[in-house]
């Protein structure tokens, strides 16, 4: 029997006059990947951060592991949900060690434990540790910077991890290889449940388990890769399939 | 003059470390008092846009006043001596200070800020291990305008009896000895210079990891 990680019943947000969520329902059971698919504005991001507190709902529920947010110390909860960000977001003044350590010093682990566990990590998202550890995010690249974001999410150990477009500004080789391993990554780890952000359709149906399209602050379709290709529920993601197959019949022309 | 430069120096070198030692003290004394306040109130500034106002205002004031009649203006008040010397250098040091410690907070990119309370470190968390270090190259960089403006201003609080290196030049323009005048004028001059390049040094140095980092 699955567990449900994270529910939203009825939520609404609104910034000030603008509605951007009027009423969102979904289950996401512990240990799925789910992306969540739609162009700016459409209120995915606004979602994610419902999700660990950093923005509140105007009305309804948010439950993770079936307690309601509300009631939750924010601060305990983001402690064990990782996020990672498109923009990355590392600490400029501290090693990448001491970036991944944020969360587990704050956890008050003791060093050694600490040491292990970023070793562990790096190694996790393939930089070699005795090279990486020290260095200063400003010495990476893109690509490694955001490998070091990952390692930083998942340091304590979070049953939930959610991502913000994490890849959307690396180049298409890394963020293609960023894919697949953060697909390898879910997998390893077993049981976490990932939320990841996109507006790259072909990310959303390459990562998710399940995909969620939304428009407008509503969800147009949750539901399987297979089961959106095949079935589309609505025009809306029938159009976004659509860019698709356009670049393939492009492809198509060039192999002809 | 070289001949009286290298005599005084033999009959009074301990007259002139007692001056260099006052002038430091008046200084330190004065820079750390300045800093204790205008630290959290800057920070406070960089969140409220009232505080920042009334901050920018009150150092726009006082960049018009001369340090001289400043220091004067404190007589009627406190009298002579050390402690008005003292108020009137706090007091000095505050617009540097104050402008620098706002500027400072505010360029911490609201981006850090989210990625740390997303992390989930307290109000509190996120300010010493975020915003105060990211910002310290600014308020280091406003503790050195504030002393070299308290270094050179602690020269006239001779006028009001508190000592220093002052009494040399003011000395050596009564008696009209100019190597009075040239032993606190470049001792002055020296120390500002070494205020001055031990901070750049010191600014270099501790945000040498945090430049170009801002772009993806």
């Amino acid at each position: 029997m699955t567990e449900t990680a994270i529910q939203f019943e009825h939520v609404r947000k609104s910034f000030g006059n603008e509605v951007v969520i009027p009423d969102l329902n979904f289950k996401i059971n512990q240990g799925e990947f789910i992306t969540i698919l739609g162009s700016s504005g459409c209120g995915k991001t606004t979602t994610l951060k419902m999700v660990n507190g950093l923005l509140k709902p105007s009305a309804g529920k948010i439950m993770v592991n079936s307690q309601q947010i509300s009631e939750l110390d924010l601060v305990r909860l983001r402690r064990h949900t990782g996020y990672v960000v498109q923009q990355i977001g590392l600490f400029p003044h501290i090693t990448v060690a001491e970036n991944i350590a944020v969360v587990p010093r704050m956890l008050q682990w003791d060093q050694e434990a600490i040491k292990q566990r970023v070793d562990e990590l790096l190694t996790l998202v393939q930089l070699a540790p005795a090279e990486y550890r020290d260095r200063y995010p400003k010495q990476l690249s893109g690509g490694q910077q955001q490998r070091v974001g990952v390692a930083r999410a998942l340091a304590a150990n979070p049953p939930t991890v959610l991502f913000d477009e994490p890849f959307g500004a690396l180049d298409a080789l890394t963020r293609e290889k960023l894919q697949e391993e953060i697909k390898q990554i879910h997998t390893a780890l077993q049981g976490k449940t990932f939320l990841f952000v996109t507006h790259d359709i072909n990310e959303a149906l390459f990562l998710g388990q399940r995909v969620m399209v939304m428009k407008d602050g509503r969800i147009e379709q949750f539901a399987t890769p297979t089961e959106i290709v095949s079935h589309p529920a609505t025009n809306f993601v029938r159009e976004l399939l659509g860019t698709v197959q356009q670049n393939q019949a492009l492809w198509r022309d060039f192999n002809d | 003059m070289t001949q009286q430069i290298i005599q005084y120096f033999q009959n009074n070198s301990s007259q002139y470390w007692q001056y260099v030692g006052q002038h430091l003290w008046l200084c330190t004394s004065a820079m750390l008092i300045a800093m204790v306040i205008a630290f959290p109130l800057g920070y406070l500034g960089s969140r409220n846009k009232t505080i920042a106002n009334f901050c920018t205002l009150f150092s726009q004031v006082l960049r018009i006043i001369p340090s001289l009649a400043l220091l004067f203006l404190l007589i009627p008040f406190l009298g002579t001596g050390y402690w008005p010397a003292l108020t009137a250098l706090v007091v000095l040091a505050f617009p540097p200070l104050l402008v620098n410690t706002i500027l400072g907070f505010n360029e911490v990119s609201p981006l850090y800020k989210e990625v740390g309370s997303a992390l989930g470190m307290t109000a509190q968390e996120l300010r010493r291990k975020v915003e105060i270090p990211l910002a310290l190259p600014y308020l280091l960089n406003g503790v050195k305008l504030a002393l070299v403006e308290v270094i050179a201003s602690a020269t006239l609080a001779t006028y009001i009896g508190a000592g220093g290196l002052g009494t040399l030049i003011f000395t050596g323009l009564g008696l009209y000895d100019m190597s009075y005048v040239v032993i606190g004028g470049v001792s002055v001059a020296l120390l500002s210079l070494l205020a001055m390049i031990g901070f750049d040094f010191l600014i270099s140095e501790v945000q040498k990891n945090d430049r170009n980092s801002n772009s993806v």
